[in-house]
C-alpha cells in the first residue's frame, strides 16, 4: 500500500464483510506527530481463536485461498514508522482496530487522499453500513456521517454522481486544514 | 459537517432522474471494480474515481459503478468488469485511470470492447 488511507479502504471493508451496521472511523493527529487511526464496527466480531491469529498472513475467513494480507501489511507499515496495530474484538459485539503511525518518521507512509478514500467506501457500499469519519489535530476537528447525508437526501442514493461530488468537495474542504500537513 | 442545505437542492434535482432510470432498468450497464487488498494495492481507487468522473462528465444515467472483492487473479489487478445490458461481461486487466475514458467511450457508450485492454489480450502475451 502506498498510503495510510489505502489501508483504511482495505481494513474498513472487513467491517462491511462482518455485516456491521455502523463503521466509525477516526484519525487523530497529536502535537508530537503521532497519528492514530481507529476503525470501530458493530459487526459480528471475532472469536478469541481467530483474533489470536489475525496478524498472520495465513489467517483468513474466506474459503477460496489461504492468505489474507490486509492486517499483516497494515501492521508492517505501522511498525516501520515506530507505531503499532491493536485489534480488540468480541463475538457478536464488534471489532475495534487501532493503528498508530509516527508521522515524524522518514519511514512513515503519507496519509494519502483521505477524502477520495472515504467516498470510495461509501460508493462501494451505498446502502449499508452507515459510515462516520472524525478527524482531529491541534489545528481543529471535523466530523462527517453518512446517516446525516442519507436523511437529508430522503431516498436519493448516496452513489448518485451529484451526491458523490458534494461529499468529495465537502470532505476535501474540511479535512485539508486539519490533516493537510500529512497528506 | 458542511451545510446539509445544499443536499436539498441535489435531492430535488436528482429524484426525477432516478425515477426515469427506474422505468427502463434493462438498459443498465454495470462497471464492477475489484477492490480487495490486491486491487487497492495495485491502484483500484483512482480507477474507480476515474470511472465515476467520466460517467458523470458524459451524464450517463444508465451506468452504475460498484465494487467486488478478490476474484483470485491478483497479478492482473486492477481488474474491471463491464457488464452491458445484453448480459455480456468483459474483463479489463491492469487498468489505469488513463485507460478509463477510452473504455467508457468505446465500450460503455458505443458497445465495442477495447480488445487490447481485456484479459484475453493480456493472457495471449
Amino acid at each position: 500500500m502506498r498510503d495510510i488511507s489505502l489501508h483504511l479502504l482495505d481494513i474498513a471493508q472487513n467491517s462491511v464483510t462482518a455485516e456491521a451496521k455502523h463503521v466509525d472511523i477516526s484519525f487523530e493527529l497529536e502535537e508530537d506527530g503521532r497519528l492514530t487511526m481507529t476503525v470501530r464496527d458493530d459487526g459480528k466480531g471475532m472469536s478469541p481463536e481467530l483474533l489470536a491469529r489475525i496478524e498472520s498472513p495465513f489467517a483468513t475467513t474466506r474459503t477460496t485461498r489461504k492468505v489474507g494480507l490486509g492486517i499483516p501489511m497494515l501492521k508492517q507499515n505501522a511498525l516501520l514508522s515506530g507505531g503499532d496495530v491493536m485489534v480488540q474484538s468480541r463475538l457478536g459485539e464488534g471489532t475495534v482496530l487501532t493503528a498508530a503511525f509516527m508521522t515524524s518518521s522518514i519511514d512513515c507512509l503519507p496519509l494519502g487522499d483521505l477524502p477520495e478514500t472515504f467516498v470510495s467506501l461509501i460508493v462501494g457500499n451505498p446502502e449499508k453500513p452507515e459510515f462516520s469519519l472524525v478527524c482531529k489535530s491541534p489545528a481543529g476537528e471535523m466530523d462527517f456521517s453518512t446517516a446525516a447525508v442519507r436523511e437529508a437526501l430522503g431516498g436519493v442514493p448516496l452513489n448518485e454522481p451529484e451526491v458523490v461530488n458534494w461529499m468529495l468537495g465537502s470532505l476535501q474542504e474540511e479535512i485539508q486544514p486539519i490533516l493537510g500537513g500529512i497528506m | 459537517m458542511k451545510s446539509l442545505a445544499e443536499l436539498e437542492q441535489i435531492r430535488k434535482a436528482t429524484l426525477e432522474k432516478i425515477n426515469l432510470r427506474k422505468e427502463d432498468k434493462q438498459d443498465l450497464t454495470r462497471v464492477v471494480i475489484g477492490m480487495a487488498t490486491c486491487g487497492i494495492a495495485a491502484g483500484a481507487r483512482p480507477v474507480m474515481h476515474a470511472f465515476m468522473d467520466e460517467i458523470n462528465k458524459r451524464q450517463l444515467n444508465h451506468v452504475t459503478v460498484s465494487q467486488t472483492g478478490c476474484i483470485g487473479m491478483c497479478r492482473l489487478e486492477p481488474m474491471v468488469d463491464v457488464i452491458t445490458p445484453d448480459g455480456a461481461k468483459t474483463t479489463y486487466v491492469h487498468v489505469k485511470p488513463e485507460m478509463v475514458p477510452r473504455i467508457v467511450a468505446e465500450h460503455v457508450v458505443n458497445g465495442r470492447a477495447v480488445e487490447e485492454y481485456t484479459i484475453g489480450a493480456a493472457e495471449d502475451k
